[in-house]
Order: C-alpha cells, then structure tokens, then sequence
C-alpha cells in the first residue's frame, strides 16, 4: 500500500462512515445539543437583560423618591416659613388690636373719671352752695335779727361794693 | 532555580548511567545478527500504512493480531474472507483460494492470481506481473479505527443530547468539555467564517468533521492504533465533502466570480478564469494534503526516534530517544487538535467565501 496513492476502497469507507456519522449525529446529538445551547443562552441573555431593567427601574425609583423627598423637604420649609409669618402677623395683629383696645380702656376710664369728677365737683359746688345758703341764711337770720344790724351789713355789703 | 538544576542533574545522571550500554551492546550482536536485518523504513511504513489486520505485537504466527473481514470486488462477484487466512504473511507467498480463485497479500495489497497460477512472479522491479488487483472493499485497519471514532463519538454526544433533554441546566464534566468545543466549532469557526445568517446549515457537516479529525487524530496516537486520518484516501475522503459542498451552495457570486470576474477588464477576466478554476480545486486539494501530512509527519518522527533504539542496537539510546518521543507525543496532542482546527476552519472559509452575498461593484 503505497504511502500517497489513494486506495479506492478506504475513500469508499470513509465516505459512507462519514455520511452516516453525519446524518446520526445531525439527527440525533448536534440539533438536541445546539437548541439546548441556544434556549440556554436566549435564557441567560434574558436574564441579564432583566437584570439590567430592573437596575434601571431601582435607579428611576431611587431618582424619583429622592425627587419626592427634597419636594416635601421643600413643602415643609415653605410651611415652616409661612407658619412663621403668619405667626409674626398675627402677634403684630394681636399687639395692635391690644394697644388699641388698652388705649380706649384708658381714654375710656379717663373720660368716665373726668365725668366722675365733674359730676362729684358739680354736687360738691351744689353741696357747697346749698351749705352756704344754709349758713349764709341761718347767719343772715341770726344777724338781721335787729334793724341796726341789717343797716350795717348793707352798709358792709355796700362799702364792699365801693372797695370793687 | 534549586528544581530546575535538580531535574537537569537527574537527566545527565539517566544519560550517563545508560550511555555505557552502547559500547556493550556492539558484543553481544550474535543473535541479532542471525536474525533480519532492521530495516526501519520497512517499519516506519508498515505503522503508518493500512493493513488487512489489526496487528498489536509480536511477529509471524505469534503475534497478537485483530482480524479483519477482507472483502474483494472480483470479475465473479464479492469474496470475504477474514484476514488471519493469510496467517500475517505479506510477502505474497501465502495463497487464500476462495471460489476457485487465488489470492494474495503482497504489502498490504490483496492480489488475484491470474487463472491456472499457483505462485506468485515478480519482476525486476519486485513487482507482480501474473496477477491483478481486484477492488478492494476490505474493512481494513484504518475502517475498523474509523469505526472506533464513530463509536467513540456517538457514545460521547448522544450521552451528551440526553443531558440536554432531560434538564436545562448548564453540563458539568466531559459534557461541559464536548459543550465548550461545540460552542467553539460555532463560536469561532462557523459563524466568523460563513456568517450569522447562514451558519446553522453547514454546523453539522463542521462538527462532525472537527470532531472526527480530532477524535481521530487522538485515536491514532495510541500505541498499536491506527493512522487514519495520516492516510491520504481518508484525507481524499474528507476533502471531497468539502469539495462537494462547495460545489453545491456555491451562489451566482461565486461562479460569477470564478468565471467571469465582475469589475475587471475582459483580458485580464480571461486570465483569471482559469487561475481561479484552479483555485477551486487546489482548495480541498489543500485541506487534504495538509492533514495527511501533518499527522503522516507526527507519526513519522515518533516512529523514526523510537527505531533509532533499533538501529543502534543499544537500549541506551532510549534514555535519550523516549524522552524525545514523548516531548513529540505531547506535540501531537496539541497537532491533534490545530489539525482538527485547520481543516475545520479552512472549510468554514471555503464555503463562506462560496455563499458570501457580495455587494454589487
């Protein structure tokens, strides 16, 4: 059997050995084989590809809560300062209706006590009056008792009269 | 550094303790001598070459030899017979008569003795002159190895195509391995080669192949194996798929590329009609050779540095020539597989350059 000389009856086997190997294994081992492979694959591709939407997904929530958070840290700061201004108005408020109420308390109790005084001072000139009238009347009786005495308290009264 | 010196020492002490034998052994030559002489290209050749038998040690009639069923073509229909009826001789001088007719293997080729010859003549050229060779469809050496890797591969895929049916999971083991290689085959030879769009169809066709070479190859670098895919009618074989292959999803592109190249003036067209029509046939041309050689060589080196154990008469030598040979073997696990490669991938090249969808110039 010479080294380079093909020998018809080896190519004959080797290429029915070599069909039938093809066919039995196309059949029965590489189509088996290379779906399993390609679902297995599609399978881990699939996976990861989830995998990465689902980071993306954590990644949108964490954005949209820290979102959410600074707008309620900024609502809160906003009341805040709106509760303070309102609370600043409202004792400004409350501290002018005070004075102003104090200030007609005072007006009030110093008009009444006003009134109070003219009207004790009123009686007390009437008191007075009707006193001296008494007096002035008891006194008057009791000095024109006689006629010489009436002469002299109208030449008094006239001198008086002349003095002014 | 202290590892590396140790095994250095290790090896000139191996090298001179069994270097002395070859002064010795020039003494002792008297029972060699009344044998053949060793003639290591008769046994470099005989290794490398098919054979009717299976042949594993020992020579003549003790030796341990495999049978195999030889089976001839002849002008009055098919002869078998099993090969142990030649009881190993390969001289031509053992005559099988079957059906009236006689023959012989005359170094590994089965010869029909012309009608009413008894023996077999030779002529100057040591070559028989009253005999033909009928068509020899023998399940020789090399078929029952084929056979092996057939074997070999189905158990191994079919084990793994049952692991995929049952469960989804990834393989471990020699399954996870097969797998791996698979998935390379696709990976890095089909899809690059012939395109994502077109690959499926030619996969089994290339993972049989790649699988089969390299099984094969492995196969062949067992002691006593077979050297099939160093044979150049397998390799004949393997290229004509290809070949036929090629030939058949060949596109409109292709031919029109061979023929009559697009985009070139018409003399320069007419040269390269029949340089690439050459082409085409150099290519599987190629892949043939370059597998036949290259495990033929393996084989080959192994062979010549172990008969040199042989033709120097001194068991000495072998501290120097199986070292040698095994740093080769290792070689030729890796040539196993590169080998496997090539083909594969110079396949997948020819028929992606053969199915290429080419834009219009």
């Amino acid at each position: 059997m010479n080294l380079i000389t093909p020998e018809f009856g080896l190519i004959f086997w080797q290429t029915i050995v070599l069909l039938v190997l093809i066919f039995l294994m196309a059949k029965f081992a590489w189509k088996p084989i290379l779906s399993a492979v390609k679902k297995r694959e599609d399978s881990i591709n699939g996976a990861l590809d989830a995998a990465e939407k689902a980071r993306l997904e954590m990644e949108n929530l964490k954005a949209s809560n820290e979102k959410l958070l600074a707008e309620a840290r900024a609502e809160r700061d906003n009341m805040l300062k709106e509760a303070r201004s309102i609370k600043d108005k409202m004792i400004a408020e409350a501290t002018e209706d005070a004075q102003e109420k104090a200030n007609k308390i005072l007006t009030n109790a110093q008009q009444s006590i006003e009134a109070e005084k003219k009207a004790a001072l009123a009686e007390v000139k009437n008191e007075v009056a009707t006193l001296s009238l008494e007096i002035a009347q008891k006194v008057v009786m009791k000095e024109l008792a006689s006629k010489e005495d009436q002469m002299k308290l109208v030449n008094n009264m006239l001198e008086d009269v002349k003095l002014n | 550094m202290r590892a590396i010196t140790s095994k250095s020492f290790i090896c000139l002490a191996i090298t001179l303790v069994l270097f002395p034998f070859l002064g010795f052994s020039n003494g002792e030559k008297t029972i060699s001598e009344a044998e053949k002489e060793f003639n290591p290209t008769d046994m470099i050749m005989h290794h490398i070459g098919d054979a009717h038998g299976w042949h594993f040690m020992g020579s003549g009639d003790n030796s341990v030899t495999l049978p195999l069923p030889v089976i001839l073509y002849t002008d009055s229909g098919l002869v078998t017979f099993m090969s142990s009826e030649f009881h190993h001789d390969i001289e031509g001088k053992h005559i099988v008569e079957k059906n009236g007719m006689r023959f012989v293997n005359f170094h590994e080729d089965i010869y029909q003795l012309n009608e009413g010859e008894t023996a077999v003549k030779f002529n100057e050229a040591h070559y028989p002159i009253n005999a033909s060779k009928p068509l020899d469809f023998s399940i020789t050496k090399n078929v029952a190895a084929m056979l092996l890797t057939v074997i070999v591969m189905l158990l191994f895929f079919f084990k793994l195509a049952r692991f995929h049916k049952k469960n989804d999971r990834a393989p471990a083991g020699l399954n996870n391995v097969l797998e791996s290689l698979v998935l390379f085959v696709r990976d890095e030879i089909a899809i690059p080669q012939i395109g994502k769009k077109k690959y499926a169809k030619f996969m089994p066709f290339l993972l049989t192949v790649f699988f089969f070479i390299w099984i094969t190859n492995l196969l062949g670098l067992l002691p006593g194996a077979a050297n099939v895919t160093g044979n150049i009618s397998v390799t004949v074989a393997l290229g004509l798929f290809t070949f036929i292959i090629i030939l058949i999803n060949g596109n409109k592109d292709y031919w029109k590329h061979i023929l009559w190249m697009p985009g070139v003036p018409t003399p320069v067209r007419l040269i390269l009609a029949p340089i690439e029509l050459i082409g085409m046939f150099i290519k599987p041309i190629a892949l043939m050779i370059r597998l036949f050689a290259n495990i033929t060589a393996g084989h080959i080196i192994i062979l010549s540095l172990l008969g040199l154990i042989f033709i120097l008469e001194s068991a000495g030598v072998a501290g120097i020539s199986v070292p040698f040979a095994l740093f080769i073997t290792i070689l030729e696990l890796l040539v196993a597989f590169l080998q496997a490669f090539i083909f594969t991938m110079l396949s997948a090249l020819f028929i992606g350059m053969a199915v290429a969808e080419h834009e219009h110039h």
